[in-house]
């Protein structure tokens, strides 16, 4: 359904979007993860055709957005990151509006904003002066909008913004039912996000792609190795040399505790490998207290600092 | 077509919702009946001493059209150039300001049925607040014997410089959004184009004739004698495809800056 090849974007001398590619399907929910200004919203605007690109080819629905624009455009739902609504205007007028320019049937144009609306669930606030209304609210006419002439495709960005936790939960389950027959793309910093409501993560950072996948394999793949935290109660700088030295582990941290024959040690192992029994025998063995061990997995956000903090950090 | 309708019937909502279109609207109203209150004065004064004078002599009453409504046309053609700024700042700059030019330019519209449709919701109210004027020609018709088809090219030239200013301030405005730039930026060109005339008188002959074709205002002065000039009708209305064209370049590279 969408197929970016090659993405560049400059604006000047700087580089927002590096060479990114990938395909997106009908029925998939891919979710842009990234921390701000990593290039999400510029890569969202290039597939919109609000930007072009600098270099590169983006097709939506087999129409490529710059040369076939008004094709791509009457493709696409796209709330940007702030809510494109006009204070001035009742939530009712403002989606009828926008109804008639994404080419509905004046016919059509009732039925199709009270569908939206009831969507979102703004039809209490229908007539209400849009600039009154309160972030959540604006945030959902936004949304609706979107909606509007029922798009294949819809582009999100950060389309939880502003909401209160009870709506974030409404509009991720909103996400989830439209990625059903939909194509949506979505951008976010909120790990959690992504991991609920996506069925694939790109993970963007200085305008690179760094990683797209589903969040299950992503998880799977990132975790290169296995970590332990072990609370051990003997000389420090012997505990930490002889765990280095144990088999399979990739790298040992210590952490002092108030005591100072007791200490915390994280040890990484190679994936894999369950070295817990091993590093207990060791530590026994040399008659020092094995006064706890926990063995962790990362979670979503460790994966995210780790890609998109320095590559020399990740591997 | 339909799309450009869409576009100017939401502007226009836009500007009779808010206070802008009355405050504009009553603004010009107010300067422009001034002066037409303080010309109809000093038109009665002068003719009913002409017309002592004369009577006694057997001749005609004075031109009301030469005495009264040129120099009322002249002032509101000058007025004018103050009161476009304020009708065209908000047009494109609070879309980009708020967001929804996003909008706009990610529906299924041209960039050109945005302009017009923008367009004409601004020249629609500058024909209003002109049009509003017009009845100070009406009591003139009613109570007094002017000639009606120099009123008519009067008013004609009014409203094909005012296609062309409404023009420029649409271009202008689609160049920032920030309305005051736009309105001061606007106010700007438009007494440029108005003193570049002066300035004429005093430059060599070419440049002279240059700045004197670049200015705006005179321009009209023919219109507001009574006379149509194909010339000046080229000129507003070039000027006006003109801004309508730099207009779409702005929006168009404003794309590609980002």
């Amino acid at each position: 359904m969408i197929e970016v090849n090659n993405l560049v974007k400059h604006y000047g001398s700087v580089k927002a979007v590096d060479d990114i590619s990938f395909t997106v399907e009908r029925g998939e929910i891919l979710g842009f993860l990234g921390p701000n200004a990593a290039g999400k919203t510029t890569t969202m605007r290039v597939i919109t055709g609000f930007l072009p690109a600098s270099a590169g080819t983006v097709r939506v629905a087999g129409f490529e957005v710059f040369e076939q624009a008004l094709e791509v455009k009457k493709r696409i739902g796209y709330l940007p990151e702030n809510p494109p609504v006009y204070f001035d205007m009742r939530v009712r007028d403002y989606l009828k509006f926008v109804a008639t320019i994404k080419g509905v049937e004046p016919k059509a144009i009732n039925v199709e904003v009270a569908r939206v609306a009831e969507r979102m669930s703004i039809t209490e606030v229908m007539d209400n002066l849009i600039g009154k209304l309160s972030k959540g609210y604006k945030q959902r006419v936004g949304f609706a909008q979107a909606l509007l002439n029922n798009p294949p495709v819809l582009i999100l960005d950060e389309p939880t913004n502003g909401l209160d936790p009870r709506q974030i939960i409404e509009v991720r389950e909103i996400i989830r039912s439209l990625g059903q027959d939909h194509t949506v793309i979505l951008s976010t910093h909120i790990l959690p996000e992504v991991s609920m409501t996506c069925s694939r993560i790109a993970i963007i950072n200085e305008g690179k792609l760094v990683k797209i996948d589903t969040p299950e394999n992503l998880t799977a793949q990132i975790q290169g190795s296995e970590s332990i935290t072990l609370e051990i109660e003997g000389p420090v700088v012997d505990v930490q040399s002889a765990l280095a030295q144990a088999t399979n582990v990739t790298s040992v941290s210590v952490q002092p505790t108030r005591r100072d024959d007791v200490a915390i040690y994280k040890v990484e192992s190679q994936r894999g490998s369950d070295i817990r029994k091993a590093l207990a025998a060791l530590i026994v063995g040399k008659s020092w207290g094995l006064l706890g061990m926990k063995s962790e997995t990362l979670s979503l956000e460790d994966i995210f600092l780790r890609l998109t903090t320095k590559e020399e950090e990740v591997n | 077509m339909s799309n450009v309708y869409s576009i100017f019937k939401r502007d226009l909502k836009g500007y009779f919702s808010s206070p802008i279109a009355y405050v504009v609207i009553g603004l010009f109203l107010i300067v422009t009946g001034i002066f037409f209150y303080l010309l109809l004065s000093s038109f009665l004064q002068y003719s009913y001493s002409y017309a002592v004078m004369m009577q006694r002599q057997g001749q005609v009453a004075v031109n009301v059209n030469l005495m009264m409504i040129r120099p009322f046309l002249l002032n509101m053609s000058v007025i004018v150039l103050f009161v476009i700024p304020m009708i065209t700042m908000r047009s494109f700059s609070e879309e980009k300001k708020s967001g929804t030019m996003e909008l706009l330019l990610t529906s299924p519209l041209t960039n050109w049925q945005i302009i017009l449709g923008k367009f004409f919701a601004t020249y629609l109210l500058y024909f209003t607040m002109v049009g509003v004027t017009f009845l100070f020609m009406v009591f003139l018709l009613i109570w007094g014997k002017p000639a009606f088809w120099p009123i008519v090219m009067g008013y004609l030239g009014i409203l094909l410089m005012g296609a062309a200013l409404v023009a420029l301030g649409n271009f202008i405005s689609s160049l920032t959004e920030n309305q005051i730039v736009a309105a001061v930026g606007t106010f700007g060109a438009t007494m440029l184009l108005w003193v570049i005339g002066f300035a004429g008188d005093f430059t060599g002959k070419i440049l002279g004739e240059l700045f004197k074709y670049l200015s705006i205002v005179n321009h009209f002065e023919d219109f507001s004698k009574g006379v149509f000039d194909t010339g000046h009708f080229v000129y507003y209305l070039s000027l006006a495809f003109l801004m309508l064209f730099l207009t779409y370049q702005s929006i168009e590279s404003a794309k590609w800056r980002g």
